[in-house]
């Protein structure tokens, strides 16, 4: 298997020092937006931008981005996997009709709309 | 050593890797992948004695309606660690600890496996976890069922769940370091023209089996660590009067559990694939498919874990999505069967030990999935989960297919472990003894959960009776069944017939060195240029188109 | 113990033995990630489902702490890289200085969530018989690190909280068993990572470390990161819920 060894590509301090900076900056940003309003969007701008730092950590810091294929597809896994245990977790539980009196936005939507049609 | 097989004469080496060193820490410090399967042999074997005696004390006690053997609460104590001894200290290791790491690296061409010291760690780790649930064991075991289920198990229970729980987390590291030994071997450490697709389909079932290990056993660790933390310390996640969810508990814990039956049954197919075109004589067949069927189990089997949770009062919309995939799960089962019972056709077969145990794993195997089948209906779920027929339905593919394959596996490799070839007489009737205490144990089972018998019940309506001593009397049957292959296969290692390289012959590398083979597994490596289970075209193996190979010749009768 | 470079015997190459650790390490990490993604399933689930309660004790959290916390991960991480590229480059001595300052900044970190872990303990929000969310507002003698104006404030938030949520109590009680559930894992990992730094420290020091031959370094790095992966998503989940109220 012809392999990118990533020992052969050194990634340099330069391209460290751009990335912990942008990771700092993105802290930042992170707790700025904690403290705007957004509604339900606050946890998806959060979410998404400690994706945006992980990603980072995982291309650069870790060198993924310098790494046999074999290599990524393990992230890649881990990542689907990780995916699977929450999202069909969930799933159940939000499309239960009512679950401690929680309604989840899409089975509420669809149960008050089916009692509105009668 | 030897390049044709010489089937008069079989010599047995004299330096192999049992005699190369001596002493009990020349076993204990081991980092020979083939004594660690030794070590895992003794430590599995013990275990499942174990687990036999609690399966005994359930049988008995069933004979009667009432119930006059145990108590309602040490009746609870026996099924519970039966299951969790079985299925956690027998079950998952078994073919994998054992005849997975004696195997991989010879079956690729490599001297040892990626990482020899982490095997011997992952030996340790399984003593460990072993040592703890044993001290739950004395310590009046825990009566929770294997599942753990809280907030019984992490509120309410009286008996010894902490120690049990940290037991089974612990082996669980056991289980991934194999797992991350064996995929990082079959990546890098192939003899050079052992291409992906030259591997016998033990390594990729064992592939497919790590590739589950791997991403299933850190979310039960996680899972029983949380448990652990309720029953100990108070944290509140499963617990309803903390405002917790049992349910949650049941979606984590069977995350893993669900594909954890993958993780059995998987290797024993691999077996299978193993034994059948050896003793058919015949390529398997459809080799692509049943390798890609493999993974697919592997994948799929992550998608379905809820069908254990039909009756929790999950939603209805993902219990059919549940349903749905796990009618989809069958499917590449159902390939595999298929392609097995196709190799057979136009085969030669030979109705060897191993082989009556690869017919035994097709039947039996085949009823299990069946009714698993039925137990993913929804509507038929209702009815019998919790009953006698799922209880049939998963010791039918556990005993009936994995177990089958496991001592399959160990009679078709033991002159490869050994040297030497077990009494193939004895063995065959063992088998039939086995095959015949099996369903006299577990066909009636079916019958009782289609009439309604609920499962971990220590009394049941005396119109049962007949039923549940049909199931114990073919317990015993079993019973005898196994002891005859322990017994023997043990006196075989020591004075059975010498077995020489390729005794059958079969057509793996690991066919190609001596019996036992050196501790370097192979004098010089390999070079891999022939395809697998060619039957046709290898002189170097003695098969060619030109003579059919003797048929039962050093391994005849006894 | 072999020596730099020298092949372990079930290796053919060094390029094969690199290869094969560095694949062991990262399916290795894979399982850290499925086994983080149970508790954080059971952290998902109950925020969804309290979250006034999520809210509140998020709130109790020290946004200073946990910001300055994150920052010095991620230096930590910048000095681990350094750490490996001194390997490659064969500058011996820098090696060792990059690791002293990672196990340093982790150092850092362990003490600052000392200090946040016995404020939770003595506030009594730590999960288990004696929990309380309302005990610094009902005993401030108890609490002296607050003052007048932050116990009012948070009478009022408790208040408000409670008027949504009539089980508070046991709600917030879930999200301490998420906080401390997540963080001491975390923080379990991160000590087991200080231990593996400080043997690279003394390997270094010997320099057994060398552009042929840095897999130690590498598979550290590799984990190191992984921790600071998984605070880089802690920080979010657990300081910053619904801040803006």
């Amino acid at each position: 298997m012809s392999e990118h060894d990533d020992a052969n590509h050194i990634v340099s301090p330069r391209t460290y020092l751009v990335i912990i900076l942008t990771l700092m900056a993105l802290t930042g940003i992170t707790v700025m937006a904690a403290f705007r309003d957004l509604g339900r969007f606050n946890i998806v701008v959060a979410l998404a931008i400690a994706t945006l730092k992980a990603t980072l950590v995982v291309l650069y810091f870790m060198h993924a981005k310098f790494s046999p294929r074999r290599t990524q597809l393990v992230i890649i896994a881990g990542i689907f996997w990780l995916a699977i245990l929450l999202f069909m977790t969930m799933s159940d539980y939000v499309s239960r009709i009512d679950y401690r009196g929680v309604r989840f936005p899409i089975m509420h939507r669809m149960v008050e709309g089916s009692e509105r049609r009668g | 050593m030897s390049t044709q097989p010489n089937h008069r004469d079989p010599q047995f080496p004299e330096r192999h890797y049992l005699n190369e060193t001596y002493g009990i820490r020349s076993w204990l410090l081991t980092t020979d992948h083939k004594r660690i399967a030794l070590l895992y042999l003794a430590s599995v074997t013990f275990f499942f004695f174990v687990g036999g005696f609690f399966a005994m004390m359930i049988r008995l006690h069933l004979l009667t309606p009432s119930g006059y053997l145990l108590s309602a609460d040490n009746y609870n104590r026996m099924f519970t660690m039966h299951g969790v001894t079985m299925v956690f200290f027998f079950l998952i290791p078994s073919i994998p600890a054992i005849l997975g790491n004696f195997l991989i690296p010879l079956m690729v061409g490599a001297k040892d496996l990626a990482f020899p010291k982490i095997n011997l760690l992952s030996w340790y780790i399984y003593i460990v976890g072993g040592a703890f649930t044993l001290y739950s064991m004395i310590n009046g075991g825990l009566d929770t069922g294997w599942t753990f289920y809280t907030p019984f198990s992490t509120v309410y229970s009286n008996s010894a769940v902490a120690p049990a729980v940290v037991g089974v987390f612990i082996t669980g590291f056991s289980s991934i370091l194999t797992g991350l030994n064996f995929l990082v071997t079959v990546h890098t450490m192939r003899a050079p023209g052992m291409t992906w697709f030259r591997l016998p389909l033990f390594v990729w079932t064992h592939y497919a089996t790590s590739i589950v290990m791997i991403l299933g056993t850190p979310v039960i660790a996680i899972t029983l660590a949380l448990a652990a933390m309720e029953r100990l310390f108070g944290l509140g996640f499963f617990n309803p009067a903390m405002g917790g969810d049992p349910i949650l508990f049941q979606h984590l814990f069977w995350f893993y559990s669900h594909p954890a039956v993958y993780i059995m049954i998987l290797p024993s197919m691999g077996v299978i694939s193993e034994l059948i075109p050896t003793f058919a004589r015949k390529k398997l067949f459809g080799y692509h498919f049943v390798a890609a069927a493999s993974l697919a189990i592997a994948v799929i089997g992550f998608l379905v874990w809820a069908h254990h949770m039909f009756l929790t009062g999950q939603s209805t919309y993902a219990a059919l999505a549940f349903s749905f995939l796990t009618f989809l799960v069958a499917v590449p089962s159902a390939i595999k069967v298929f392609n097995w019972v196709a190799t057979l056709f136009g085969g030669s077969i030979s109705f060897d030990t191993p082989m009556l145990y690869a017919f035994g794993f097709l039947g039996l195997f085949l009823i299990g999935g069946l009714t698993g089948l039925f137990l993913g209906c929804l509507g038929v779920d209702i009815h019998i989960h919790d009953t006698y027929f799922v209880v049939a339905h998963f010791h039918y593919i556990m005993v009936g297919g994995a177990v089958m394959g496991y001592l399959g596996g160990l009679h078709f490799w033991w002159p490869k472990i050994t040297g030497r070839m077990y009494p193939e007489w004895l063995a065959r009737i063992a088998a039939l003894i086995l095959f015949v205490g099996f369903n006299l144990t577990f066909f009636p089972q079916f019958v009782l959960g289609y009439l309604g018998m609920p499962r971990r019940y220590h009394v049941y309506p005396p119109e049962f009776q007949v039923y549940n001593v049909m199931s114990t009397a073919g317990a015993s049957i079993l019973a005898v069944g196994y002891l005859l292959p322990m017994i023997y296969l043990t006196w075989a290692a020591f004075f059975g017939k010498v077995a020489g390289d390729n005794p059958w012959p079969a057509t793996g590398l690991e066919w190609k060195t001596a019996s036992p083979p050196p501790t370097e597994n192979f004098p010089v490596t390999p070079e891999v240029t022939w395809e697998p289970y060619d039957f046709h075209d290898r002189p170097d193996l003695g098969l060619d188109v030109t003579h059919m190979p003797e048929v039962a010749p050093a391994h005849g009768d006894d | 113990m072999h020596r730099t470079g020298e092949l372990y015997g079930q290796f053919k190459t060094l390029e094969q033995q690199k290869d094969t650790a560095s694949l062991g390490m990262w399916i290795f990490l894979v399982t850290e990630v499925m086994f983080f993604g149970g508790i954080m399933l059971a952290y998902t689930l109950n925020r969804h489902v309290y979250f006034t309660a999520f809210a509140m004790g998020s709130n109790t959290l020290s946004l200073a702490l946990g910001g300055f916390n994150t920052i010095v991960l991620l230096a930590s991480s910048f000095t681990m890289a350094m750490a490996v590229w001194s390997s490659q480059t064969g500058k011996k001595p820098l090696i060792s200085i990059f690791l002293i300052l990672t196990i340093a900044l982790g150092f850092v970190f362990f003490g600052v969530k000392y200090v946040e872990y016995s404020q939770k303990f003595r506030h009594h929000l730590v999960p288990g018989k004696s929990f309380n969310i309302f005990y610094c507002v009902n005993n401030p003698a108890g609490c002296p690190d607050m003052d007048a104006a932050e116990l009012a404030t948070e009478r009022e938030e408790l208040d408000k909280a409670q008027a949504q949520d009539p089980d508070l109590n046991a709600h917030a009680q879930l999200y301490y068993s998420a906080y401390f559930g997540m963080t001491g894992l975390h923080a379990l990992h991160m000590v087991i990572g200080a231990g593996l730094l400080f043997w690279l420290l003394k390997e270094s020091k010997a320099g057994r470390y060398t552009p042929q031959w840095n897999t130690p370094v590498d598979l550290v790095g590799l984990y190191w990161h992984f921790v600071d992966i998984v605070w880089i998503y802690l920080f979010p989940l657990l300081y910053l819920i619904d801040r803006h109220k």
